[in-house]
């Protein structure tokens, strides 16, 4: 536990994902194209120990701010995250992720017919409310957030 | 620039609606103008649709414009692997506003947000279809007098039919009474009926479909029931027969009701009711050109003081 907690304090500047259900990491890594980021130190913790939720998972990533908008998008497959800006090994932000009224090239249109699956374009949905189900912005297919594949 | 590409009549208001209908019917009392002289109208149909391109064909000529444009993909270099961005690209440069059928879903939408010029959505998949909406609202004005608090009767395939989807949701600003009635395997989409309790539009499903059943309609809205729709054939042959409109189902209907039919029909209204002062599909389609003259004008910033002042009115 200690040596968790030291992991997260070691970084200087950066992003903290916290609370990641273990078998949503590498989504999360994937959504946010940190498997194409050379330049930034990344650390990945999977199954440490949280009070919250069992076992969790963790990304840090040092020296990088997420955009709202970036960060947003990990709703779709992980709506409980915790997110923590570090600045001077000092928390300055901590919060939760919401789900963006609108997500573009993130999930994958199910719809064999969709003009999205047949252009170079990227997929747009919005976030239908009160049902809280997904809406493909071309072919108006409906898909519940749970069912969400996200784009490769 | 402001976007006056037409993608969904979904979204347009009561107003807009209305706005349009009136413009509709100017083209009804004189339909043969220079209104768009200097102009050209392309005409994209990447899926084949003979009525529906003739329609916006006629449309555009009768007001002076000139018509480019492919009525079979296969001559296209969507062939060769060309993009419909494009496509659409390549023949904004030529065209001052583009009538485009495609088979995909939300390829109108599409081509909206990336061409420079107005598309007009003249059928995408089985999406939308809003020319086809406007021409059955304004059938249904011109028949009625009225949009407002009519019963509408939708019978046949009431699941597949883009048709009825689009009017379902335009009518829904005139307090309409639906009525479904259809075989169970083509019955009305569940979603259909959710979007009708969210906007308090009344509706009704009935079992049978017979003279008494059919009084109560100011308007009949046949639709084919296609054999390839049916996962079980014997279904199929079980209720083909019972959704086919005959002469003397229309013992007790309303003298104003009418029969409306987006054709092509197959066998669905008898030949004998085309003599019937009820059936009014033939007139239906012929509105399609006063609808379609509308939504060109419109899409291209012509308002309906400019068509009510033109003069350039044929004799």
């Amino acid at each position: 536990m200690k040596q968790q907690q030291l992991l997260v304090a070691a970084l200087e500047n950066g992003t903290v994902i916290d609370h990641i259900p273990c078998d949503k990491v590498f989504q999360v890594v994937s959504l946010l194209h940190l498997d194409q980021n050379d330049r930034d130190a990344i650390t990945i913790g999977l199954n440490l120990k949280s009070e919250r939720i069992g076992l969790k998972g963790i990304v840090k990533v040092a020296n990088k701010f997420f955009t709202d908008e970036e960060l947003n998008q990990l709703s779709v497959i992980t709506p409980n995250v915790t997110l923590i800006t570090i600045r001077d090994f000092e928390v300055v932000e901590k919060k939760e992720v919401q789900m963006p009224d609108t997500l573009t090239g993130i999930v994958h249109c199910p719809n064999p017919k969709c003009i999205c699956n047949n252009e170079p374009m990227r997929t747009v949905f919005h976030l239908e409310r009160p049902s809280g189900r997904l809406r493909c912005h071309y072919c108006n297919t409906e898909i519940a957030t749970a069912e969400a594949v996200i784009e490769h | 620039m402001e976007n006056r590409s037409l993608v969904t009549i979904a979204d347009h208001s009561r107003q807009k609606i209305e706005y349009l209908l009136q413009m509709a019917r100017q083209f009804e009392l004189h339909p043969n103008r220079l209104l768009l002289q200097g102009r050209v109208v392309a005409t994209l149909f990447f899926e084949p649709s003979t009525r529906t391109r003739l329609s916006f064909e006629t449309a555009a000529n009768r007001l002076g414009a000139r018509v480019i444009g492919f009525a079979d993909p296969k001559v296209t270099s969507g062939t060769k692997g060309e993009t419909l961005k494009d496509t659409i690209m390549m023949v904004s440069n030529y065209a001052d506003i583009i009538v485009m059928r495609h088979y995909l879903e939300g390829a109108a939408r599409y081509a909206s947000e990336i061409a420079p010029v107005p598309i007009i959505n003249a059928g995408d998949g089985a999406n939308q279809h809003p020319s086809q909406t406007m021409l059955d609202l304004y059938t249904i004005y011109q028949t009625q007098g009225t949009l407002d608090n009519l019963h509408i009767y939708l019978v046949g395939d009431l699941k597949y039919g883009r048709t009825v989807h689009s009017l379902l949701m335009a009518m829904r600003h005139f307090n309409p009474t639906f009525h479904f009635i259809a075989p169970e395997e083509l019955a009305m989409p569940a979603h259909y009926k959710d979007y009708c309790r969210q906007h308090g539009i009344r509706y009704v499903e009935h079992q049978e479909f017979d003279a008494e059943v059919i009084s109560g309609a100011d308007i009949l809205y046949m639709t084919r029931v296609q054999r390839e729709r049916f996962t079980d054939l014997m279904e199929y042959e079980r209720v083909k027969d019972r959704y086919l409109l005959k002469l003397p189902m229309l013992a007790q209907a309303k003298p104003t009701m009418k029969i409306l039919h987006p054709l092509p029909r197959v066998n669905e209204i008898e030949y004998a009711i085309d003599d019937d002062p009820h059936a009014y599909y033939f007139q239906q389609a012929r509105n399609g050109l006063f609808a379609r003259q509308a939504l060109i004008c419109d899409a291209l910033g012509i308002t309906l003081e400019q068509i009510e002042n033109d003069t350039t009115i044929l004799s």
